[in-house]
């Protein structure tokens, strides 16, 4: 793809050269995408990053113009988003397009972090990357979080007394910290307006900070691949990888662009057809203003937040003399975190799934279905049945990291090709 | 007392049955048809008339509602706006909260979007359980949401319900009716509590009051969410506009894809 330079009107390069004199363009643009050499052997799982990528960029963009409509105030915020479903030019799809948003960005994120899992992406050199997408991770759940409460209906307000309520769980500085976090005595118009700027403003600027460090961080060391084999070991005469090939157009048109679309036809269909996902994506009380004096039946948070959420509520027993809500939060907070330390726990010789051994791929099947019966369980009203199911649901979900030092060393892995596979 | 006298003479429509004594409520399913626009406009007739006094919409305009509708602005002024307002106003109430609050014991809620919090088949089946009940303060209880503060308004349409007990066919608990065994095609009954509707009290037959119930269950779903035919009107072509650029954009692909391997 080279010759096309040639192509290149000569006023255009004598621009570039005035320019790259004055800022690094060109460089910068090889550096990133025209001479960043992506491995040959990407499948099916690469795609998520793009697609977070894609993902952030709607959201940023709607965002933009939902907040030029949206009141953030405890009388107007409800009717402020009726407005935008009703009055504003397009204003429902620019909600729906947030709302299903917001769901499409953990999908896709939860399935880039499983692409992470599966092929050892964690692994040195590659634990920085891990650290900061961890980071990304947490961010985006503070995010959500605080926009949930936002449109102001009562399963808002409810998730938000719930989750702000269990920081009043710690011992000693409980209540006086949740009463700082809220800004109130109660969930009120002043937690609204904080929860409101960090949304638009904090977060957004924090994420969008760690997505370009993640990207930093990841074109130093270069991707890895389904293999988990080292790309940069064989070079050609002019040290661009054997296995490699130019990230840009290659994989960005040749990859990247159908996904995109394809991606874009499932997510409008939601978006088009079913935007509340049976209650998943937009929770019915939330089409009730929000109202401190009526509870909702049954508080559950949306579903991209329930298998953490089962973990909460599956601690039960009260220890050290701390309320059992503390220790809840204790796990559900290890949960979120515990991944972050996966480089350290895993010291298999191999890195992707494909070379190790079957104690991995039996840990990982119970860690993704232990996952999944957290989530459903979540969604549910407790009950003690759901309420051991979760206990041992959490047991298998950390027993793949606490047990991955072990399991990973001992199990019999299978030689690792030199060069990529392509299959 | 006049109304135990009826109970005597009346003649019952077994208008929607059984489990009278159990807590939920056997729900009849409600179908809304957004096409069907006589439907929408005799829904919205029958809110502004005996609704709309005490329930507001208040996130929902007449201009709008008049445009999806498909009912002049001129009519819709004349005939669906009593308060008073522009045509662009938000279809608000006339009673103040306070005053509701002392009358009601509660301020009888918006329900712009009760369809999407209750459902369509709740408002549909609440609309048709209400029964006769001295107990209450209203002289009304409802079977759907049992001791509501509010009082059947759609009464002179319908006339007056009443639960009173019946023989009725015995069901099997998989729903179909039990036979006597030793008497051949004999039906087996059972005394049950049903509603009916003493005959001659009503402006309308039952037939007819469970359209004008639909037509208004119609209504509100519609209201819940005006755009909703726009999206999924529009939801076609968005989708065949992406699949067509999903073949462009593949065969592009697998240009560039050739170059990797």
């Amino acid at each position: 793809m080279e010759p096309t330079q040639s192509k290149i009107p000569a006023m255009w390069s004598a621009f570039m050269v005035w320019v790259d004199r004055r800022f690094p363009a060109t460089e910068t643009y090889e550096y990133h995408l025209s001479k960043y050499y992506a491995p040959k052997n990407f499948n099916f799982w690469y795609y998520f990053g793009v697609l977070a990528t894609f993902v952030l960029v709607l959201q940023l963009v709607t965002g933009i113009w939902l907040t030029m409509s949206y009141v953030p105030s405890g009388d107007g915020a409800f009717a402020s988003v009726e407005y935008i479903m009703r009055d504003v030019e397009f204003g429902w799809l620019l909600r729906y397009l947030h709302t299903t948003g917001a769901s499409a960005f953990f999908v896709v994120v939860y399935l880039h972090m499983f692409r992470g899992l599966i092929y050892g992406s964690y692994r040195e050199p590659r634990e920085l990357i891990w650290l900061i997408g961890m980071a990304i991770f947490v961010a985006l759940m503070a995010e959500g979080f605080f926009g949930y409460l936002l449109p102001w209906g009562n399963m808002s307000y409810w998730a938000a007394q719930v989750i702000v309520s269990l920081f009043g769980a710690i011992p000693f500085i409980g209540a006086d910290l949740m009463e700082w976090i809220r800004g109130d005595f109660l969930i009120s118009e002043i937690t609204l307006n904080r929860f409101f700027a960090l949304h638009v403003v904090a977060l957004p600027l924090v994420l969008v900070m760690l997505v370009f460090v993640h990207i930093v961080a990841l074109h130093h060391v270069g991707s890895n691949n389904p293999d988990g084999v080292d790309i940069k070991k064989y070079k050609d005469e002019n040290g661009i990888p054997l296995d490699g090939t130019p990230f840009h157009p290659n994989y960005t048109i040749g990859h990247d662009l159908p996904a995109i679309v394809l991606f874009l036809i499932a997510f409008c269909a939601v978006v088009f057809y079913l935007p509340e996902m049976f209650g998943y994506f937009i929770e019915m009380p939330n089409f009730e203003e929000a109202n401190p004096l009526k509870t909702p039946d049954h508080i559950a948070p949306v579903w991209y937040y329930t298998p953490f959420y089962a973990m909460l509520r599956a601690a039960t027993y009260p220890l050290l003399g701390i309320d059992a809500k503390f220790w809840g939060f204790v796990v559900m907070a290890g949960a979120i975190v515990m991944p972050a330390v996966l480089p350290w726990l895993d010291r298999s010789p191999v890195k992707s799934i494909r070379y190790k051994g079957l104690a991995s791929k039996v840990m990982l099947g119970i860690f993704i279905v232990s996952f999944f019966v957290l989530g459903y369980l979540g969604t549910i009203a407790p009950s003690p049945v759901a309420t051991v199911l979760a206990q041992v649901g959490t047991v298998l979900y950390f027993a793949y990291f606490v047990l991955m030092p072990w399991y990973t060393r001992v199990e019999k892995t299978k030689p690792v090709p030199d060069r990529v596979t392509m299959r | 007392m006049k109304r135990c006298a009826l109970l005597a003479s009346l003649l019952l429509f077994p208008v929607v049955s059984f489990a009278a004594s159990s807590g939920a409520w056997p729900m009849e399913p409600m179908k809304p048809d957004l096409d069907n626009k006589p439907s929408l406009q005799r829904g919205l007739q029958l809110y502004a008339n005996y609704c709309l006094g005490c329930h507001s919409l208040k996130f929902q305009r007449y201009e709008r509602t008049a445009d999806d509708l498909e009912i002049p602005h001129e009519i819709m002024s004349e005939n669906v706006i009593f308060t008073g307002q522009k045509i662009g106003g938000l279809m608000e109430t006339a009673m103040s909260t306070e005053a509701a609050k002392k009358w009601f014991g509660a301020a009888p809620p918006d329900l712009t979007m009760v369809a999407k919090v209750r459902g369509n088949a709740w408002i549909y089946n609440y609309l048709k359980t209400f029964y006769v009940d001295e107990s209450r303060p209203f002289g009304v209880n409802n079977k759907v949401f049992p001791n509501v503060g509010m009082p059947h308004v759609l009464m002179e349409l319908q006339g007056i319900p009443v639960e009173a007990p019946r023989q009725m066919p015995k069901m099997h608990e998989d729903g179909y009716e039990l036979r006597d065994p030793l008497v051949p095609g004999k039906a087996l009954t059972e005394e049950r509590l049903v509603l009916g509707v003493v005959e001659g009290t009503g402006k309308l037959t039952p037939e007819d009051y469970d359209q004008a119930v639909y037509d208004i269950t119609n209504f509100l779903h519609y209201v819940a969410e005006p755009a909703r035919m726009e999206r999924e009107r529009l939801g076609v072509y968005v989708l065949l506009f992406l699949v067509i650029l999903y073949v462009f954009t593949a065969l592009l692909g697998r240009e560039y894809s050739k170059e990797i391997h």
